[in-house]
C-alpha cells in the first residue's frame, strides 16, 4: 500500500496537482498554504497567540463557515425555487414536505442565516473588547462595517423568498421605512423637495413598484442570489487579506518589555 | 530620462568646451509643455481618462435609470365601488379590501372610502366589528371604527387613517380614487370629496 502511494506520487498527474513533496518540513507547510488558491489569502505563518481560540472565539472563522454553508445550501434551493408570484409559496412548500432532504437543506439556510447575522455581532464584539479597531487595523473595521450591512441586507432581503403573509408584510414594514430616508426617500427630510414621489424614490426601487409585489419579489430574489453575495465574496476577500497585510490578528504588545 | 541623461555626458577633461547638442527625433526637448501646458503624452493620456470617467458616469446613470421601470403591472388607483343601494346604513364593507384596500363604510350622513393602510409602516388593519374597532396585525395599532372611523386610539400610529376621494360616477356607481388622500390632522376631512352625502 505504501510503495503504490510512493508510485503515484511520482506520476505526473500527482505532480501536476501537488507541486511540492509531502514531508513535514516547514517549507512545505508554507508551500502548502502558498501554492492553494483556496488558502493563498491566508498567511503561510501565524504567530503562537493567533490560535488561542479563548482570544479570537473563531467568529469570524465560523461566520466565513456559515457564509460557505450558506451558499451550497442555497445553490441546492435554487434548483427547486422560481422567484414568481405564482410559484414562490408552491415551492417552498414543495421544498419542505416532497423534495428529498428538501427540508434539511432550506432549514439548514435558514437557521445558518440566523447563526450568521449573531456570530458577525460576536465577531464585532470580540475586536471592539480586544481594541483590535485600533491602528492600523481601522480599514479593516471600516470594510467589516460595510460586511455586516451586507449580511443584514442578505438576511433581509432573503426573508421575502418564502412569499409567505409574514414575508410580506415584513418587508412591507422594512421596506416602508425607505420612504423616510433623507433626500432619497418621498415622505424623509428634503425628499420632496428634490422632487421625490412615490413613484421615482429609494423605496420605489426597492420594490420595483409602490408596493410589494411581483417585481419585488424578483428584485429581491436577484439581489439575494447574485447581486450581495458577489458584493460580500469581494469585500470578504479584502477583509481576509487586509488581516494579514495588518500584521495578522491582534495580540499582545510585543514591543513592550514584559512580554 | 535614463537616455538623455547618458548620451548627454560628455567626458570631464572636454567639460570647459562647449557640447554641441545633436537635435533629438521625434520627442520635444524635456519640460517643453508648449502653449497649453500639455504636452502631447498629457494630452492624450488626459483625454483618454476623460473619456473612461464619461463612460462610467453616462453607464452609472443608465444602469440606476434601467431599475426605474415605466409601467408597473398594479391596481389601478380609480375603481367603482358599486351602486350605493348596495350598502346599508351602518355598515363596514371589506369588499374591496383584498384587491384595493380600502373600506366603503355608510352612515348616517353618506359613504366614506376608508384606506387599509396603517400609517404606522404600511400593514393592512382589520375591522374587528364586535370591537368597533381597526386593529393593525404588525404592530398594534388601533383606530375607532364607529362613530369617528378611522382616528388612532392606542398602538404606535402616529395619526388617523386616510381617507380617499369618493364621488358618484356617471353611470350611478360609487367611484373611489386612491390617490387622492384626506388626512385628518390637515383639516381634510371637512373637504366636501372626503365624504359622498347621502341619508
Amino acid at each position: 500500500m505504501g510503495k503504490l502511494k510512493e508510485k503515484f506520487q511520482q506520476t505526473e498527474v500527482y505532480k501536476s496537482i501537488f507541486r511540492h513533496s509531502y514531508q513535514d518540513t516547514s517549507r512545505n507547510r508554507a508551500l502548502q498554504i502558498l501554492d492553494n488558491v483556496f488558502l493563498h489569502l491566508h498567511p503561510v505563518r501565524i504567530s503562537r497567540h493567533a490560535t488561542n481560540v479563548g482570544y479570537t472565539w473563531g467568529m469570524g472563522g465560523i461566520t466565513f463557515l456559515l457564509f460557505l454553508v450558506l451558499t451550497i445550501t442555497g445553490v441546492i434551493l435554487m434548483f427547486y425555487y422560481r422567484p414568481a408570484a405564482e410559484y414562490a409559496y408552491e415551492d417552498m412548500k414543495y421544498l419542505m414536505n416532497d423534495v428529498p432532504f428538501g427540508p434539511l437543506m432550506r432549514n439548514m439556510h435558514r437557521w445558518g442565516a440566523h447563526a450568521m447575522v449573531i456570530t458577525v455581532m460576536l465577531h464585532m464584539f470580540r475586536v471592539f473588547l480586544t481594541g483590535s479597531y485600533k491602528p492600523p487595523r481601522q480599514f479593516n473595521w471600516g470594510v467589516g462595517v460595510i460586511l455586516l450591512v451586507l449580511t443584514f441586507l442578505l438576511s433581509f432581503t432573503g426573508y421575502l423568498l418564502p412569499w409567505d403573509q409574514l414575508a410580506i408584510w415584513a418587508v412591507t414594514v422594512g421596506t416602508n421605512m425607505a420612504r423616510a430616508t433623507p433626500l432619497l426617500g418621498h415622505e424623509g427630510p428634503f425628499g420632496p423637495e428634490l422632487g421625490m414621489q412615490i413613484n421615482n424614490d429609494i423605496r420605489f426601487i426597492l420594490l420595483g413598484g409602490t408596493q410589494v409585489g411581483p417585481p419585488t419579489l424578483l428584485r429581491f430574489y436577484v439581489g439575494h442570489c447574485i447581486f450581495l453575495p458577489i458584493v460580500a465574496a469581494i469585500f470578504m476577500a479584502v477583509h481576509f487579506w487586509r488581516i494579514r497585510k495588518d500584521g495578522g490578528i491582534s495580540g499582545p504588545d510585543t514591543t513592550k518589555k514584559e512580554f | 530620462m535614463k537616455v538623455s541623461e547618458t548620451s548627454d555626458v560628455t567626458p570631464k577633461q572636454s567639460s570647459s568646451q562647449p557640447t554641441i547638442r545633436k537635435p533629438k527625433q521625434d520627442r520635444p526637448p524635456d519640460d517643453d509643455r508648449g502653449t497649453w501646458k500639455l504636452n502631447r503624452r498629457n494630452f492624450l493620456s488626459l483625454s483618454g481618462w476623460i473619456a473612461f470617467f464619461i463612460f462610467l458616469f453616462t453607464s452609472t446613470l443608465g444602469a440606476l435609470r434601467f431599475m426605474f421601470p415605466r409601467v408597473t403591472y398594479e391596481p389601478p388607483s380609480t375603481f367603482k365601488a358599486g351602486y350605493p343601494e348596495d350598502y346599508i346604513i351602518g355598515e363596514v364593507s371589506e369588499k374591496y379590501k383584498d384587491q384595493y384596500r380600502v373600506w366603503i363604510i355608510r352612515n348616517a350622513e353618506g359613504f366614506i372610502a376608508l384606506s387599509a393602510i396603517c400609517t404606522h409602516l404600511g400593514c393592512t388593519p382589520r375591522y374587528l366589528a364586535s370591537e368597533n374597532k381597526f386593529k393593525c396585525p404588525c404592530h398594534g395599532s388601533g383606530f375607532r371604527s364607529d362613530p369617528d372611523f378611522g382616528i388612532n386610539f392606542e398602538g404606535p400610529a402616529p395619526r388617523p387613517l386616510e381617507r380617499l376621494k369618493i364621488s358618484l360616477a356617471e353611470d350611478g356607481q360609487i367611484l373611489v380614487d386612491r390617490n387622492i388622500k384626506f388626512r385628518y390632522e390637515l383639516g381634510d376631512w371637512t373637504k366636501p370629496e372626503a365624504l359622498l352625502k347621502r341619508g
